[in-house]
């Protein structure tokens, strides 16, 4: 079955959907999350969407619940690499993905996720 | 409002909800919508599409190059043999929602576009019709 890989990265979890999901697609990936984030004691899970050319509410409810379930798991979710018009184009939807953390890039994403955890400077290095 | 070409994409599977994004995006291109406008024209194309296989239980979608005596515009008509909407005034609300989700498809959906209409008939179906004009 198709299915969208998830890369463990130490104590965090990596999704990069380069694909134009299809609901069930969608539906699959959150299950998957939820059940590696337990498995592997993840505390922290990073979705890079840097590639998608829609949000719609349908992923944007996919990605809040991505973030409540890893919450309750105690892992933080931040979603990278939103593109300008599909950031638009999710508020006038009347999406704001309250509750999802956001970065630009992987890099600061990553950055963020580290702050999140509180072990930024030992994690680091610095 | 003239048609200048369409073409019918029919909605029975989730893996259609793709390929009527992936035609209007097709579409939008072609028709050197901006990117801004080609996103908003995609995520309601999705939005409707869906709405079309979850509450109407699948249908198909119209999509046409049409023009007017000043521009042109992407006519999107999403056609469903379903229920039916009882009360298209709280549909549209946001929030409203039977399938628990977030009740945004309809009214966010209108807000991405410059025309919106619907015609709903118990028992017979639902035809939503939408352009975006250029």
């Amino acid at each position: 079955m198709e299915r969208i890989p998830i890369l463990r990265m130490g104590q965090f979890l990596l999704v990069t959907i380069q694909v134009d999901m299809h609901d069930r697609l969608a539906v699959q990936l959150q299950d998957d999350l939820t059940e590696k984030i337990s498995e592997w004691s993840s505390r922290g899970v990073l979705i890079d969407i840097s590639t998608l050319e829609i949000v719609d509410s349908f992923i944007g409810r996919m990605l809040a619940n991505i973030a409540a379930m890893a919450r309750v798991l105690d892992a933080e979710t931040v979603v990278v690499g939103m593109q300008p018009a599909v950031a638009i184009t999710l508020v006038e939807l009347g999406m704001s993905l309250a509750g999802v953390r956001t970065a630009l890039n992987v890099e600061t994403g990553m950055e963020l996720l580290y702050e999140l955890r509180g072990d930024f400077h030992s994690e680091m290095g610095g | 409002m003239k048609s200048v070409k369409q073409e019918t994409v029919l909605l029975t599977t989730s893996g259609d909800v793709v390929v009527a994004r992936q035609k209007v995006r097709q579409w939008a291109m072609e028709m050197k919508f901006t990117l801004v406008d080609q996103t908003k024209l995609v995520t309601a194309a999705s939005e409707l599409a869906r709405n079309a296989l979850d509450h109407g239980k699948g249908g198909q979608m119209v999509i046409e190059h049409v023009e007017n005596s000043i521009r042109n515009g992407l006519k999107l008509v999403f056609e469903d043999r379903g229920p039916g909407i009882p009360d298209i005034e709280a549909a549209l609300r946001d929030g409203f929602t039977t399938a628990g989700g977030m009740g945004l498809g309809l009214g966010g959906s209108k807000r991405l576009v410059n025309d919106f209409q619907i015609e709903s008939e118990p028992g017979k179906g639902t035809r939503i019709t939408v352009v975006r004009w250029k």
